[in-house]
C-alpha cells in the first residue's frame, strides 16, 4: 500500500527534479569546470572558479550596489504602494480607475519601458532636463554621473515595482475584518493612530511577503541596467546580475559564470531567509 | 486526370514566374511583394552565377535553409529579405532567426561547442574569426571565383581569411573615419572667430590635440544658427556599447607606430598586453579630456546616440562607422551636403614600444582602422552547405549589394572595388559629386594604407574587449586614473592569456599581425 503512495507521488517529484533539481545541479557541475570559449564541455578543474572569485573585487562591489540599490527601491515600494493602496482602499471617486491606473506600469514590459525611461532621461533630448531648463534650472546628468545613474535605475525600479507592492498591499487591506477598526472608533482613535495601531500591524504578515517577494525580485535587476546604463559609467551601476550576464555571456565564461551565480544564489538564499526572520521578528511581534 | 499530368511542370513553371523577384522582360528586380524598397531606386540583375537569373535555375523545395542574424534593421533585414527572395526563386523553405547583438555570440558557439547543427548560415561579427574559425566551411573556391567576390577589395578578403583560408563570406566593409560639418569648418566667419579667438588656424583636424581644442571652441553655443546650443564632438562612450572601438580610433595615433613591427595590442613575441603603455594611456587621456566638448548626455552615448547626435546636426565632429555620415546625407536632412569625411586625426608624437620613447613625426601619423563589422558564414556541420553558400552568393550579389548599400539602416557598407568609386555615390545615392569625391576619397586613403590596425582577433576577444571598456570606463567616470585603469586591464588581459593559453592567442594573434604589417 505505501508503495502505491510513492508511485503517485513519482510525476510530480520527477518534475520537481527535472525543472529544478537538474538545472541546479547542473550549474554546481559547470561552475566545477573551465568550460569557457576556448574550452568548451565539462572537464574537472575543482575549485578554481570559486578561487578566482574570491578576488574579483568587481563582483564583490556589484553584491555590495546590489544590496543598496534593492533595499532602497523595495522600502521606497514598500512606502509608495502601502499609500497608494491606503488612498484607494477609502471611499473615493473614480477607485476603479485608479486601482488599474495604479497597475499599468508593472504591466508594460520592463525592457521597452525602460528604453523610454532613457528618452525621458536623455541629457540633451530628454523632456526632464528641457523642463527644468525651462524653470532656470541646471541640466540633471541622470546618467553620466554615477550617483545620479544609481538613482536613475532606482527611479525606473520604483515607477515599474511599486504596482506590484499597491496591488499585494490592496489585497490585504481588502481582506481586513471590519471589528478592529470600529472598535479603534469607538475607543476615538484617528486616523493615524489607527494606522499604527491596528492597520499596520494587521497587515505585517502581508507586508512581509511581498516585501520578501520584492526582495528577490529586486535582487536580479538586469534589464533595467543593461538598457538604461549598461552598468556605467565606470561600474557604477553593475549589479551582480548584470556582472554575471557580461562573464557568462558575453564573455563566454561559462564556468566561472556559473560559479558566480551560484554563489550569489547561496548568497541570496541566506540573507533573504534572514531579512524574513528579523522582518518576522519586528512586524509581526509588534502586531501582537 | 492521368491525360494531365504532363502539364504540371508546366503550370508549375507559370506559377513560380509570377512570383519571381525579378521581371522577365528587363531584368528589374521587383520589391513590390516584399516592402517598399523600390523607393530606393530601380535595380537591375548583374548577370552571374549569383544574379537572380541563376539562383532560379537551383532547386531547393523541400530543404530548410537556417539563418541566424541580427535583430530587425541592421544586418537583420536585409537577411530577411533576401531570404524572402531566395525562398521564391528555388523553392527552398527559409528561416530567419534574429537575435539583438548581446545575444548573437552565445546563440552562435553554444551549438557549436556542443555539436548542435542549429543553424546552416551565421551572419556575426568579424572580430570573432578567432573564436569561431574552427566552426566554419571554407568558402569553397567556385564561389570565390564568382564576380561578386573577385571584387571584393584585398582589405576585406583578408578580413574573411584566417591563416591561409576564406572562411568568412564578405557582405559588409567597415572602417572608421572622421565626420565634420563643412558649413562651419569652411565658413569664414567661423575661421576668423577661431583665429582671433585661440590664433590659430581653423581647418579640418589632423592630430587629436587638434581635434579636441576645435570641438571644445565649438561646444555650448548655437554655431548652427538654429537658436539652439550645439557641441563639439559625439563619440561612442557607453561601456559594452561599441566603445572599445572608438577607444582604439583615439589610441592608433599614439600607439601604433608605422616604424615597429609585430603587434599593436601585444608585442607578439613576448605577448605582452601594450594596454596600459604611454602610447595608450596618452589616447585615454585624450578621450577624457574631449569630456569638455560632449553634448549632455554624451558621457553616455551608444552608437545610436552618435549616429543620431552628428546626423541630426547638433554635434560639429564626429568617428566612427559609416552609419552617421549616410544619415547626414539622407535627401531631406538639414544638413546633407554640408559634412564632409576626413581620415581619423593622428598625432606627432608616437611611442616606440621598443626604444621606450616617443617618436617625433612632422606630419601626424594617421592610422587607418578597419575596424570589424558584419560577416558571414557557413556552418562546418551543416548539411546544406550547397544551398548556405548559394544563399550568401545571392544575399551578396551585385544588384542587392547595390540596394543594400543605400539604405542606411541595413548597415552594409562598402566593401568591393565597385564601391570605391564616386561614380557610384553620386549616381546610385545621388549625392553630389562634391560628398562621393570626398567620401570615396576617405574609403580609399583607408583602404589603400599601410598604416592600419585591425580589430583583435583572437579566441577570447569579448573578454578583452569587455576588459578593457571597463578599465577605459572607470577611467572616464574618473573613479580611476588613467595609468592605473590601463594597468588593471593589461593584468586583466594577461590573467585571460594565461587562461585561454598564450600559445593559441599568439598564434591566431600572429594573423592580425600579419594584416597589420602589410604582410599578407
Amino acid at each position: 500500500m505505501r508503495g502505491y503512495k510513492y508511485l503517485f507521488l513519482l510525476p510530480g517529484l520527477l518534475v520537481l527534479v527535472s525543472i529544478i533539481l537538474f538545472p541546479l545541479l547542473f550549474t554546481i557541475r559547470v561552475s566545477l569546470s573551465g568550460w569557457d570559449v576556448n574550452q568548451p564541455g565539462l572537464n574537472w578543474i575543482g575549485g578554481e572558479n570559486y578561487a578566482r572569485m574570491l578576488s574579483d573585487n568587481r563582483f564583490w562591489e556589484a553584491l555590495a550596489r546590489l544590496d543598496v540599490m534593492a533595499i532602497g527601491t523595495v522600502l521606497l515600494q514598500y512606502v509608495l504602494g502601502f499609500a497608494l493602496a491606503l488612498l484607494v482602499w477609502r471611499d473615493i471617486r473614480c477607485k476603479r480607475f485608479f486601482r488599474v491606473l495604479f497597475l499599468v506600469p508593472m504591466m508594460t514590459t520592463p525592457v521597452i519601458m525602460t528604453v523610454i525611461w532613457r528618452t525621458i532621461f536623455s541629457e540633451s533630448l530628454g523632456p526632464v532636463n528641457d523642463v527644468l531648463n525651462r524653470i532656470d534650472l541646471p541640466s540633471v546628468p541622470w546618467i553620466t554621473d554615477g550617483a545620479m545613474a544609481f538613482i536613475s535605475v532606482m527611479i525606473v525600479e520604483v515607477w515599474q515595482w511599486t504596482p506590484f507592492m499597491f496591488l499585494l498591499l490592496l489585497a490585504g487591506l481588502l481582506s481586513l475584518p471590519r471589528e478592529p477598526f470600529l472598535a479603534a472608533a469607538i475607543d476615538g482613535a484617528g486616523p493615524i493612530r489607527t494606522f499604527f495601531r491596528v492597520t499596520f500591524p494587521a497587515m505585517a504578515p502581508i507586508s512581509i511577503s511581498a516585501l520578501i517577494i520584492r526582495f528577490i525580485e529586486a535582487s536580479k535587476i538586469l534589464d533595467t541596467v543593461y538598457v538604461l546604463t549598461s552598468g556605467g559609467p565606470g561600474t557604477a551601476t553593475e549589479t551582480s546580475s548584470y556582472y554575471i550576464y557580461i562573464r557568462g555571456l558575453r564573455d563566454f565564461q561559462i564556468g566561472y559564470a556559473s560559479a558566480l551565480s551560484f554563489t550569489y544564489l547561496v548568497i541570496m538564499i541566506v540573507t533573504l531567509t534572514i531579512v524574513a526572520k528579523l522582518l518576522a521578528r519586528v512586524l509581526l511581534v509588534r502586531s501582537t | 486526370m492521368k491525360k494531365c499530368t504532363f502539364l504540371l511542370p508546366a503550370i508549375g513553371v507559370l506559377a513560380l514566374s509570377f512570383s519571381l523577384p525579378v521581371r522577365a522582360e528587363d531584368g528589374i528586380v521587383d520589391y513590390s511583394k516584399y516592402g517598399d524598397y523600390a523607393k530606393y531606386g530601380t535595380v537591375k540583375d548583374v548577370p552571374g552565377a549569383c544574379s537572380y537569373e541563376a539562383i532560379a535555375k537551383k532547386h531547393y523545395a523541400g530543404r530548410t535553409l537556417r539563418i541566424i542574424a541580427h535583430a530587425v534593421p541592421v544586418l537583420g533585414e536585409p537577411a530577411d529579405l533576401h531570404a524572402k527572395q531566395f525562398a521564391d526563386l528555388t523553392g527552398a523553405k527559409v528561416d530567419v532567426v534574429h537575435v539583438p547583438f548581446g545575444d548573437l555570440f552565445q546563440r552562435v558557439m553554444i551549438p557549436f561547442q556542443t555539436n548542435q547543427e542549429a543553424y546552416d548560415v551565421l551572419f556575426y561579427g568579424s572580430l570573432w574569426i578567432g573564436d569561431f574559425h574552427d566552426f566554419l566551411a571554407p568558402v569553397p573556391k567556385a564561389y570565390q571565383d564568382v564576380s561578386g567576390m573577385r571584387d571584393v577589395t584585398k582589405t576585406h578578403k583578408g578580413i574573411a581569411t584566417w591563416g591561409d583560408t576564406m572562411l568568412q563570406y564578405p557582405v559588409d566593409g567597415d572602417r572608421h573615419y572622421m565626420k565634420y560639418r563643412t558649413d562651419v569648418l569652411e565658413n569664414p566667419e567661423m575661421q576668423a572667430r577661431y583665429k582671433a579667438k585661440t590664433g590659430k588656424e581653423l581647418r579640418v583636424p589632423k592630430t587629436w590635440e587638434e581635434y579636441n581644442e576645435v570641438a571644445k571652441f565649438f561646444s555650448g553655443w548655437d554655431w548652427a544658427g538654429d537658436g539652439k546650443p550645439h557641441f563639439g564632438s559625439a563619440e561612442v562612450t557607453k561601456r559594452d556599447d561599441l566603445m572599445f572601438s572608438a577607444f582604439i580610433s583615439r589610441v592608433a595615433a599614439y600607439a601604433k607606430n608605422p616604424n615597429v613591427k609585430g603587434g599593436f595590442f601585444f608585442d607578439l613575441a613576448t605577448m605582452e598586453p601594450q594596454v596600459n603603455n604611454p602610447g595608450w594611456v596618452k589616447g585615454l587621456e585624450m578621450f577624457i579630456d574631449a569630456k569638455k566638448a560632449f553634448p549632455p548626455g554624451g558621457g553616455n552615448f551608444g552608437l545610436g546616440d552618435e549616429i543620431f547626435s552628428f546626423g541630426g546636426g547638433q554635434a560639429l565632429m564626429s568617428y566612427s562607422w559609416d552609419d552617421a555620415f549616410i544619415q547626414a546625407t539622407e535627401p531631406g536632412n538639414p544638413i546633407r551636403d554640408k559634412v564632409a569625411t576626413s581620415p581619423l586625426p593622428g598625432s606627432n608624437e608616437v611611442w616606440n614600444r621598443v626604444t621606450k620613447k616617443w617618436d617625433h613625426f612632422d606630419i601626424p601619423n594617421q592610422v587607418a582602422y578597419e575596424t570589424w563589422g558584419w560577416t558571414s558564414a557557413v556552418a562546418k556541420l551543416s548539411k546544406n552547405q550547397d544551398m548556405a553558400f548559394d544563399y550568401l552568393c545571392f544575399f551578396s550579389n551585385e544588384a542587392n549589394a547595390s540596394v543594400d548599400l543605400k539604405i542606411g539602416r541595413f548597415g552594409i557598407n562598402p566593401y568591393r572595388e565597385a564601391h570605391f568609386k564616386s561614380q557610384y555615390w553620386a549616381g546610385a545615392m545621388d549625392w553630389s559629386q562634391k560628398t562621393a569625391d570626398n567620401y570615396v576619397g576617405t574609403l580609399n586613403w583607408i583602404d589603400k594604407s599601410n598604416n592600419r590596425v585591425f580589430d583583435l582577433r583572437v579566441p577570447g576577444v569579448n573578454q578583452f574587449m569587455t576588459a578593457m571598456a571597463a578599465g577605459v570606463s572607470q577611467a572616464m567616470a574618473g573613479a580611476k586614473t588613467p595609468q592605473a585603469a590601463m594597468d588593471e586591464v593589461a593584468a586583466e588581459w594577461r590573467r585571460i592569456v594565461d587562461r585561454i593559453g598564450k600559445d593559441k592567442v599568439r598564434e591566431a594573434y600572429a594573423n592580425v599581425v600579419a594584416l597589420e604589417d602589410n604582410e599578407r
